[in-house]
């Protein structure tokens, strides 16, 4: 699928004639990737996958920030739900 | 990247939470627009749909890369695959899409050397490997492609492979959403915009589109949790009358987006107008070779013959990737139109509207 992207970590950078390569494993299988579009890329960062070509870095950072603006919502719904359930 | 962080955006309860989120914000009808094939799939796939108040209808957009890829370009597909030197290489999507009288597939029971490729750098790696052959590659997809093929034709000019080239066809998303917008039977409310297509290119270019068109745009990822975030942004702006981008995809895109991946693009790459299977020709709307690549360009190493080429007659698929119309509406969904025999290529892809309604069993709108 032309849009899919998979996120995988960079276990090892190397060079292929020129271009920027590394090893990057998926969930155990490991994969060679393109990664000159990130050059700024090191061991152990997560990258998107696609085609074989590293999209973008991803940030744990900005994931965990997600989960916890989420937790919020959950949160006000479940006081939400309980005070109408009182009321 | 913790496990917890990852498989959070995959929570059926935080789902759930953002559906009764969005149930309890809306108060009219608002028509929101998935660009992305990939997304179409996933909605249906996870039962998003089914989710939502009865106040929010989902439209499939154009976002299938072999789905708007034109006739023309197909045929010209086929001519070149055709050619006894050549070594003709694409995604596996592309090989059963129907031209207008054989696909990508025929042609190589009929003994063309077609060859699906997983990266097109495996396509420059056979032209290293068969000097004697013309190795070409069917450059088609979105603004997420492109730097890879980018990239294949810098890494095969640096090496100096002279024997690969590729037939351009790739399109870009922001020209689409314009021309949706400014049509006058549009319906679309609200966009979640491609995550993927902005991991590259940023969100930037879709704040002018939010503010022009008033309509509001979120950044969506693929996940569950991370589709239905998406439409509950669009949602609370449409309820508030904001018109801006939002990001519903912060870990994976950026404002600016990856800009190596763009200054790789814009090196070889300039936009081009470009025909849209089912939609007509949009301005600027495409990637052509720049001037100092364009020996790269298949169309100038083979003679080709232009023919004239039409659809089957009972093939909504124009109307299916503008969004007016739904797969069901079609007469000949699930009859004469199957993935094992499609009549048009939003039945052959993953990321085809018609494929995802026959695979998750939406027999009605």
């Amino acid at each position: 699928m032309m849009c899919l992207g998979i996120p995988g970590m960079i276990t090892r950078l190397y060079d292929l004639d020129g271009t920027a390569m590394a090893m990057v494993d998926f969930g155990g299988v490991q994969q060679e990737v393109c990664v000159a579009t990130v050059p700024e890329a090191q061991v152990g960062q997560y990258v998107i996958v696609h085609a074989g070509f590293a999209l973008n870095l991803l940030s744990e950072e900005e994931a965990l920030e997600t989960m916890r603006l989420l937790k919020e919502i959950k949160e006000f719904n479940q006081a939400e739900s309980k005070g109408k359930t009182e009321e | 990247m913790s496990l917890a962080a990852t498989e959070g955006f995959r929570s059926a309860g935080l789902t759930r939470q953002l559906a009764g989120e969005i149930r309890r914000l809306v108060t009219r009808p608002w028509n929101i627009m998935e660009i992305c094939g990939g997304q179409t799939h996933a909605i249906l796939q996870y039962g998003l749909d089914q989710l939502l108040p009865p106040e929010i209808t989902l439209i499939h957009g154009p976002g299938c890369p072999v789905c708007v890829t034109s006739l023309d370009a197909i045929e010209n597909a086929l001519q070149i695959a055709r050619q006894p030197e050549v070594v003709f290489t694409s995604f596996g999507d592309m090989l059963r899409v129907p031209g207008a009288h054989a696909n990508l597939f025929s042609a190589r029971a009929e003994g063309a050397d077609v060859r699906v490729v997983y990266s097109p750098l495996d396509a420059v790696k056979l032209a290293q490997e068969n000097p004697q052959k013309q190795v070409v590659f069917f450059a088609i997809g979105f603004e997420t492609t492109v730097p890879s093929i980018a990239a294949s034709i810098l890494h095969a000019e640096r090496n100096r492979i002279n024997n690969f080239s590729i037939l351009p066809a790739n399109v870009l998303v922001p020209p689409a959403m314009h021309a949706i917008l400014k049509s006058p039977d549009n319906r679309v409310n609200a966009f979640l915009a491609a995550g993927h297509v902005c991991a590259v290119m940023g969100y930037w270019e879709y704040e002018p589109i939010a503010a022009q068109y008033r309509t509001p745009i979120a950044v969506t990822g693929f996940e569950p949790v991370d589709l239905m975030r998406g439409i509950l942004m669009c949602v609370r702006q449409l309820e508030s009358a904001r018109f801006e981008v939002e990001n519903a995809y912060s870990r994976a895109v950026t404002r600016a987006g990856n800009r190596a991946a763009q200054d790789m693009i814009s090196q070889v790459f300039e936009p081009v107008d470009r025909q849209w299977r089912g939609i007509g020709v949009i301005p600027l709307s495409g990637l052509g070779l720049r001037p100092d690549y364009s020996d790269f360009n298949a169309l100038k190493r083979f003679r080709l013959v232009q023919q004239a080429v039409s659809e089957s007659p009972l093939c909504i698929a124009g109307q299916v990737l503008r969004g007016n119309a739904r797969p069901p509406d079609c007469p000949a969904f699930r009859k004469e139109c199957t993935p094992a025999s499609p009549l048009g290529a939003p039945m052959v892809s993953s990321e085809g509207a018609c494929a995802a309604y026959y695979r998750y069993q939406r027999v009605s709108a």
